[in-house]
């Protein structure tokens, strides 16, 4: 399959910049406002960070961004990690009506995912976790 | 990041300008860390120069904002705008903090 954007690069903190510069500007090209740029940023920094400090945290690992158009011209970011099985979606929603003291800190990333983007799929293949992530563009 | 720190009617006014995500939110903890130590009774955290915030920025928020609250102390925001609106509003952070449009206000009646 032809990718409108693939980038490679270890997991670590250090490539993260690169990799949403490279997303961002990919959306734009495709068209997105730039609402729908910054929820794309938002989610893959979420994705991303997930990725170097829990699936890949000792640094050797690999993660790779690849984006494309579905045929409902949805722009489509498939994230992958050379991490452990790891489904994210299998997390529950932090509590959003909690107060103060019985908020818990965390677990707001993968909620994020799920609040920006309009699809949010996990697949496991090759050994890898894939992350689908699928904004429509108006 | 730049972050600005003033006494005003007793209450202690942080703003931040700047991208608070993951790389920038540990230097946004240890400034508010100092700060509200010891604490003060009401900490203002101006978001207006901030257009882009990710869950790192808010898990610190939460944090400084906890530790307030257990030294007696109250963390307020104000100006938040855009994406950033977003976020906070998406996060459930309107019910459990104060949030004024503008420092004026939440120094008026924060």
């Amino acid at each position: 399959m032809q990718f409108l954007a693939r980038i490679r690069r270890p997991a670590t903190h250090a490539h993260l910049a690169a990799m949403m510069e490279t997303v961002v500007r990919c959306a734009e090209d495709q068209g997105a406002d730039a609402k729908a740029q910054g929820h794309i940023e938002l989610a893959l920094e979420e994705a991303l960070v997930n990725i170097v400090s829990y699936a890949c945290p000792d640094g050797t690992g690999e993660m790779e961004v690849r984006c494309s158009l579905d045929k409902k011209k949805g722009f489509v970011i498939e994230i992958l990690d050379s991490g452990p099985p790891f489904d994210p979606l299998s997390q529950g929603d932090p509590d959003t009506a909690a107060d103060l003291e019985d908020r818990d800190i965390g677990g707001l990333g993968i909620f994020f995912m799920k609040q920006f983007m309009d699809r949010v799929e996990y697949f496991r293949k090759n050994d890898e976790n894939i992350l689908k992530l699928t904004k429509t563009l108006s | 990041m730049k972050l600005i720190s003033r006494n005003e009617k007793g209450a202690l006014i942080v703003s931040v300008e700047g991208r608070v995500d993951t790389s920038t939110a540990p230097e946004l903890e240890t400034y508010l860390k100092k700060t509200v130590d010891p604490a003060p009774k009401s900490l203002i955290v101006n978001l207006q120069g901030v257009k882009y915030i990710s869950s790192a920025g808010l898990r610190v928020v939460l944090l400084i904002a906890k530790k307030l609250k257990a030294s007696g102390g109250e963390l307020v925001l104000a100006g938040l705008d855009g994406a950033v609106k977003e976020v906070f509003e998406i996060s459930g952070f309107y019910s459990i903090f104060k949030i004024f449009d503008t420092e004026e206000a939440a120094l008026a009646e924060g």
